[in-house]
């Protein structure tokens, strides 16, 4: 080691340390508006869509990541009629009001029916089977009360930073939502949203 | 559940007729409510008789905010970890432990999301939009590994990101690029960083998370040219050492600028350089500098020349990067849904376009006016080309610097390593004799 190399040492030690405040200084600037200036700041946030804003363009059944989609048909009890007749469950210009497989809008025999008392009849959702393409969704909100809706089903949905159906709704439905709020449903139990799960 | 398919059939007929003249009576209102799925009462709540209990729909909870919080715990103990291995232990057996352990804990069980390449775009949208709030997560993963490479170099990167990890485990046949190969492909990861911030911050796209080529083999689930995208870069970096660390990782390009300055780093030797050129080889990303020559084939003079020159032309390359990018703002406000609806509806307003697509049908029906939304696009196509002055300049530095890196002389007299690529591997270490020397004096030591 003689006198020079020591200089030049000594002068990158100096650079480096000079840059190594810079750094630090950048990382308080953009940690400023990532951890500081919030309030109640959420954990994290999740998707959700806005059944309010969904126009059931299909897309949710097919553009997600996972290969059967995270949204499915949610049924919001309260809202609905229990008609007979019901405009999700059933084809347009039924003859008979029965259970047969071509009777059925949903192309995979999700929603179930179950007589209740005359002339109520109660619809669930196999969320297994369900893929959430909305087509009972579009028709129980075009004759019926609207209580068949689309949600991102949080126990299969992988909270996809970017959230590829986010990106290709048409009617930008989707938005973030705190992750301990995390559904937009329909009825009166979740009106505001304002229910923890 | 099924009990509706044995109901008596005469019953349906008779529920039928009453039904169909409801149904009937619901489609004319339908017609005039407007065709979406507003919540309205069209048929009364059902008054049961019997003791019909309402059941409810389920609302299965997102992952807990302490699971996530134990997510960044887990950062932490692996950067801490990754540190230790690289600097004190310098022992390669473990950082690959590691590695396994990030493929599959931030990998295959995390599904590789959310990772600090993609929460740079959440930074920039934070940064930019003031209507948007980071989650506290995100943040942190954005900032801690920039911290950590502050204080010890890329041991984020040699251990701890599932994306490097996933490459740095399949590096079996490392193959040496040609010099001006690596040198311009080594010019992406910044334009990619620039273009993933200027998208991110205009609210268009988070283009870093669309193109993560291994977040789909993580979720075993992605389409098939994605899954090709990354089987590719899987299969180059069997030769190729972390093609996407390298020529892609637009977060691989703040970490080199932090290491720089880092206030550990990895060393090749553990004590002094005898230039036995034993490692000169080792490194399968080309971080490894050799000492520079006693006498330089250029002239003192010649190469300050040449640097003045450059450094004059760097202002002349930011300006023309701004320039052209702004020039290119329309095309580029393109990608924002909004600004494109705006286009389409405008066209098929004046007849230009036939018939109508999803976009135009979902804005005509959400029965926004059209004002308004030609209004937003207006505003947006303004602020892209605000943003593009920014980005045109950035990339043009990027290439000025780069210029002018290429004609700084640095005097080296041993072998070092270069700081801004070098990944903290801890690869090179055992080419060195005195690290072998030292391992077999701890060994016999301990
Ligand atoms: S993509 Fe949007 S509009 Fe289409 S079905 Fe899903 S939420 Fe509804
Ligand atoms: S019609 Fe589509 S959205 Fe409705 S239950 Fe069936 S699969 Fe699900
Ligand atoms: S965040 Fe990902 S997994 Fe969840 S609904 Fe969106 S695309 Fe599907
Ligand atoms: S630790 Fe050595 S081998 Fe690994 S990236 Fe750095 S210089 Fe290359």
């Amino acid at each position: 080691m003689n006198g020079k190399t020591d200089r030049l040492e000594n002068r990158r030690e100096f650079f480096r340390r000079l840059g190594r405040w810079i750094g630090l200084g950048a990382l308080g600037l953009l940690g400023w508006p990532l951890l500081g200036r919030r309030r109640a700041a959420p954990a994290d946030t999740v998707w959700q869509l806005d059944p309010e804003k969904c126009i059931q363009c299909g897309n949710c059944a097919t553009k997600c990541v996972l290969a059967l989609s995270a949204v499915k048909c949610v049924h919001a009890y309260d809202v609905c009629g229990y008609c007979n007749l019901c405009g999700g469950y059933h084809q347009p210009y039924v003859k008979r009001l029965d259970t047969a497989a071509e009777n059925q809008l949903c192309p995979t025999s999700a929603l179930v029916r179950t007589f209740i008392e005359e002339p109520y009849y109660q619809y669930d959702v196999i969320e297994e089977r369900c893929i959430g393409c909305g087509v009972c969704v579009k028709g129980c909100g075009s004759f019926g009360n609207g209580s068949l809706h689309l949600q991102v089903r949080h126990d299969r949905c992988v909270n996809c930073n970017d959230c590829a159906i986010a990106r290709q709704c048409p009617a930008q439905a989707f938005r973030r939502v705190p992750a301990d709020r995390p559904y937009l449903m329909r009825g009166e139990r979740w009106k505001a949203g304002s229910r923890k799960a | 559940m099924m009990s509706g398919a044995q109901r008596p059939t005469a019953n349906a007929a008779k529920n039928a007729a009453a039904a169909l003249f409801a149904f009937l009576a619901a489609a004319v209102l339908a017609g005039t409510a407007a065709a979406g799925a507003t919540a309205e009462a069209r048929f009364p709540k059902p008054q049961f008789e019997s003791r019909y209990v309402m059941p409810r729909a389920g609302a299965p909870p997102a992952r807990a905010a302490m699971l996530e919080y134990l997510d960044v715990a887990v950062l932490v103990a692996s950067l801490g970890a990754a540190g230790w291995l690289v600097l004190r232990a310098r022992r390669r057996g473990g950082v690959t432990l590691l590695t396994v352990f990030s493929v599959l804990y931030f990998g295959f069980w995390r599904k590789g999301c959310v990772c600090p390449v993609g929460a740079i775009q959440n930074a920039a949208l934070a940064l930019f939009d003031g209507g948007y709030r980071a989650p506290v997560v995100v943040g942190l993963f954005f900032l801690l590994p920039l911290g950590a490479t502050l204080l010890f170099g890329r041991a984020f990167c040699a251990a701890v990101c599932p994306l490097g990890a996933a490459q740095d485990l399949v590096l079996f046949r490392p193959v040496k690029l040609p010099a001006w190969t690596a040198g311009l492909l080594g010019m992406l990861p910044s334009v990619y960083l620039g273009f993933g911030v200027y998208l991110a911050a205009m609210g268009a796209d988070f283009v870093i998370c669309r193109f993560d080529p291994f977040v789909g083999f993580f979720r075993m689930s992605a389409t098939p040219s994605m899954l090709a995208f990354g089987g590719a870069l899987l299969l180059a970096g069997v030769f190729v050492g972390r093609p996407y660390c390298r020529f892609l990782c637009p977060y691989g390009v703040l970490l080199g600028w932090m290491s720089r300055f880092a206030w550990r780093h990895a060393r090749i030797t553990p004590d002094d350089c005898v230039n036995c050129r034993l490692c000169e080889e080792a490194c399968p990303f080309d971080s490894i500098l050799a000492p520079t020559p006693e006498h330089h084939p250029e002239s003192r003079r010649a190469g300050v020349r040449r640097l003045a020159i450059l450094l004059a032309a760097l202002p002349a390359l930011v300006a023309g990067g701004a320039w052209l990018a702004a020039s290119l703002h329309a095309p580029l406000s393109r990608l924002h849904p909004t600004v494109r609806t705006a286009e389409r509806v405008l066209s098929e307003d004046r007849g230009a376009a036939r018939g109508t697509t999803l976009y135009s049908d979902a804005f005509r029906q959400s029965g926004q006016p059209a004002r308004e939304l030609f209004a937003s696009a207006l505003a947006l196509r303004a602020r892209f080309r605000k943003g593009a002055w920014f980005l045109g300049g950035f990339i043009g530095a990027v290439f000025g610097a780069r210029l002018v890196g290429l004609s700084v002389r640095r005097r080296r007299t041993e072998y070092v390593i270069d700081r801004a690529s070098c990944v903290s591997c801890a690869r090179c270490f055992e080419y060195c004799p005195r690290e072998r020397e030292r391992v077999k004096k701890t060994r016999n030591g301990g």
